[in-house]
């Protein structure tokens, strides 16, 4: 606007200043350190009692762990190899692994049977968990895997495990055929047909004992971290739907089924699973037929699947609550009857909010299935409590062992609650 | 206008509508389900009255009154193996609630204090945090407490080492602040001895304790009422430890601090935790702790940002933004599953029966159980013991949880 006399100002920069680097305190690794460990006194002195704390984990753990061994034959050769070095007697784990992970009764020919069952595992699961990603017929493996796991584990001809697989199919074909005449009539329709086919194939796998028949292994040696695996999965999978059943009891107007349901889940919820157990195996027996003979594993299924449906239906409940009550409202308005709203309506919804709670359950049932231990089960706690620690070959090496156990569980329930996580992530349709 | 409803039909009852109308559909399937039902739990009833051994034995809890005839080694009241099975039962009840009680209070301050320093700006800190928690919520707490007893069992030194040696030279070990020793018999620690009238003291101090709430409370009043600002921190230190001082001395010492000393071969006086008892109490403790802090975490994280900043917005100080506004409001989030956790150690305190704490499982459900046969009956009493404790802790926690609950129309 003015042209002020060029003389009247001494210098006039035309360019301008390239930034500074900012002070070096204020940037990168200093700048988060200082921010983030020593941003006053009492966050220094808790910088310098974390980092205390974990010197002294370290020194501890490092030396143990690379200075020891993972060979010898027993506890004085492993002594003799370590020569006093403090490191970890690891040949404790190389030599018992077998036994950690099958148990002791395990025919050692047949191990490879367990191995593929857990291997097909990783085919069998991820159509269920990661449903939203995978084409929907890749859950026909999901829907095999149990028959298929079964055959392996157990043995015998492959006809007992098909045969419940064609029961199961027929009962919903039938299930499907009558639904239209109404959803009460095709219920009572497939459960009596596949009762009936199941029956039917008792006679016939009976008779074909032989065809496709692998060894048969008795329940009583199934152990190690196998048992664990086997009461973990198949606890949980016959879980759902009973608790299913149960919340919607629970929810439902009928004051008897109602009231069956509750007194059902308050009285599970409120007994410790130990105590289940003990019912397993020692009372069960006087309530079952003397001529039918449950074996424990049976009896201890029963028990922690009822323990642990007792609790999903809790979770489940807490969606079927959280669902707006105009969801049923809307659903009756639309003239569906009871079945038909449940099964379009709400269950979708509510079980979408439940699913990182049923995970946990699932996770808190994996890890209970160490109490079997108490029950002179020998999975994976037992084997290293009983025949493995009191070996006199491995006698006193107990941090190994344990550490084993920790590092198998742990590995197993943190992938478990990361994807339920990542699934909560997933499932949220809410903008944040 | 139409009508809201059909008329009544005029043909009356029709078998069919038991099925087919939704008026009376409801009665069918009672009806169903009650029969299931029945016929279900007679079904049982029929084994049960086949079985052969039941049918032996009888259902009887006679053997209640019968001497026991084993030793129980943590006796919070005096016992021999010549009482009777239902003094050891009494016995192991009295010591799950003893270590439910312990477990409960220290699993709330693990929980607490981790679950805020894992919030904490101090990036190691809340990593190291965030480790306790995901290590010990991922691995099964029996595995923690055998490993507990493992290490009190066989890492802490023998008694021998605390013993003076014959020449009269110092001994190995020496108790830690003459009062401590931690043996591979368990810990040693003192004990609190009342004399006389000792007792007065300890009474004293607790009405000292509602004491002090009731000053808390006048304090409030006089606050909303009056707007008159009342001390609160020093009246209520002096109400709480004045009038147990005056009364202490006044008595004249009647409680003293009786600590463990070596005698000849062991220890004499004190009290002694024993492996079993420091492995439960201390697994369970920290493996639930993991979970309260999650809880706790989750609670302080689920006020939002807005309440914190509204409170300094108004010119609250910090300390008091924590004390009046966050804490209040997530305490109702923490409080419910805080119940359920408590829940969990009481029914996990079963797990005693593993590393052999005589709680009520290992004498009821054990030695009892295993001496007189009578598994239906022990089990059953067993069962009612838990679900009646489990039922009046969550009672008691529920009037708790109403008391703080968002008071809404």
């Amino acid at each position: 606007m003015s042209d002020a006399p060029a003389h009247s100002v001494a210098f006039v920069r035309k360019t301008e200043i390239p930034a500074k680097a900012p002070p070096v305190a204020e940037t990168g690794v200093l700048k988060w350190i200082k921010e983030n460990l020593f941003s006053g006194p009492f966050n220094t002195i808790m910088t310098i009692l974390g980092l205390l704390v974990i010197y002294y984990l370290l020194s501890g753990l490092i030396p143990w762990i690379v200075n020891g061994t993972w060979e010898g034959a027993d506890i004085r050769e492993c002594r003799e190899i370590l020569q006093g070095s403090g490191g970890g007697c690891f040949a404790v784990i190389s030599d018992r692994w077998p036994q950690l992970l099958f148990g002791f009764q395990y025919p050692d020919y047949l191990r490879w049977r367990p191995t593929l069952a857990f291997l097909l595992l990783f085919l069998a699961v991820p159509p269920a968990l990661f449903v939203m990603f995978l084409p929907r017929w890749t859950l026909i493996a999901t829907a095999i895997y149990p028959f298929v796991a079964y055959w392996l584990i157990w043995g015998g001809t492959i006809l007992a495990p098909l045969m419940s697989a064609v029961a199961l199919i027929g009962g919903y074909m039938v299930f499907k055929t009558v639904e239209k005449g109404g959803f009460v009539k095709g219920l009572a329709a497939g459960i009596v047909s596949a009762f009936l086919i199941l029956w039917i194939g008792g006679f016939i796998s009976t008779a074909g004992a032989n065809v496709l028949a692998l060894e048969p292994v008795e329940s009583r040696a199934m152990g190690g971290f196998m048992l664990n695996m086997i009461l973990g999965t198949v606890c949980v999978s016959l879980s759902i739907p009973l608790g299913i059943l149960l919340a919607l009891g629970r929810q439902s107007k009928l004051p008897i089924v109602k009231g069956f349901c509750v007194v059902f889940i308050e009285f599970i919820r409120g007994v410790p699973l130990i105590t289940l157990l003990f019912v397993a195996n020692v009372v069960l027996a006087y309530f079952l037929p003397p001529q039918a003979n449950f074996d424990l594993i049976i009896r201890v299924i029963i028990m922690i699947t009822m323990f642990s449906a007792a609790y999903i239906a809790e979770v489940i409940r807490g969606g079927l609550a959280a669902l707006p009550k105009g969801q049923y409202e809307a659903a009756d308005s639309l003239g569906l009857d009871y079945p038909q709203a449940m099964r379009l309506i709400i269950l979708p919804q509510a079980l979408k909010i439940s699913i990182p709670g049923i995970v946990n359950v699932a996770v808190g049932l994996f890890k209970d299935t160490t109490l079997v231990s108490v029950i002179s089960m020998f999975d994976l706690v037992g084997m290293i409590r009983g025949p493995i620690l009191s070996s006199t070959d491995w006698v006193g090496v107990y941090w190994e062992l344990w550490a084993a156990a920790c590092i198998l569980f742990f590995i197993v329930c943190y992938g478990i609650s990361q994807y339920s996580q990542w699934l909560e992530r997933q499932l949220r349709t809410d903008h944040r | 206008m139409t009508t809201a409803a059909d008329p009544p039909s005029a043909e009356g009852f029709r078998l069919g509508q038991l099925i087919n109308d939704t008026r009376y559909r409801s009665y069918t399937f009672q009806a169903i389900a009650l029969l299931a039902l029945i016929f279900g739990f007679s079904w049982l009833a029929y084994n049960a009255s086949q079985n052969e051994q039941l049918q032996a034995n009888g259902f009887s809890y006679d053997f209640l009154f019968a001497p026991a005839g084993y030793d129980i080694n943590q006796q919070p009241i005096p016992y021999t193996s010549q009482d009777t099975h239902l003094r050891a039962t009494v016995i192991g009840a009295i010591n799950t609630i003893i270590v439910a009680f312990l477990a409960c209070v220290t699993a709330t301050i693990f929980g607490v204090i981790a679950g805020v320093l894992r919030l904490s700006n101090n990036w190691i800190i809340s990593k190291l945090m965030a480790i306790y928690v995901e290590m010990f919520r991922n691995i099964p707490v029996l595995i923690w407490i055998i490993i507990i007893f493992t290490v009190a069992a066989n890492t802490f030194p023998p008694i021998s080492e605390f013993r003076i040696p014959r020449d009269g030279s110092d001994p190995e070990r020496t108790l830690l602040f003459g009062m401590f020793a931690a043996t591979n018999q368990g810990v040693f620690v003192p004990r609190l001895v009342f004399e006389g009238l000792g007792w007065l003291v300890a009474v004293t101090f607790l009405a000292s304790i509602a004491g002090v709430f009731g000053w808390r409370a006048h304090a409030r009043n006089k606050l909303y009422s009056e707007g008159t600002v009342v001390p609160v921190l020093w009246p209520s230190l002096a109400i709480l430890f004045v009038p147990t001082i005056v009364v202490y001395f006044v008595l004249g010492m009647p409680v003293s601090l009786e600590s463990p000393e070596m005698g000849r071969f062991r220890f004499e006086g004190g009290f002694l935790l024993r492996p079993s008892l420091i492995a439960l109490w201390f697994a369970l403790s920290i493996y639930t702790g993991a979970f309260i802090a999650e809880n706790v975490r989750a609670g302080i994280l689920a006020i939002s940002k807005g309440q914190t900043e509204a409170a300094a917005a108004l010119g609250l100080r910090p300390g008091r933004i924590m004390s009046l506004v966050v804490l209040p409001q997530a305490l109702r989030v923490i409080i419910p599953p805080l119940i359920s956790q408590y829940l969990n150690i009481t029914k996990n305190t079963s797990l005693a029966i593993a590393v052999g704490y005589m709680d009520l499982t290992g004498t009821l459900g054990g030695i009892t159980l295993n001496q007189t046969g009578r598994a239906l009956e022990c089990i059953l009493l067993l069962m009612l013991f838990y679900l009646t404790f489990s039922l009046a802790i969550s009672a008691i926690m529920n009037v708790y949880n109403n008391s703080v609950k968002l008071k809404e129309r």
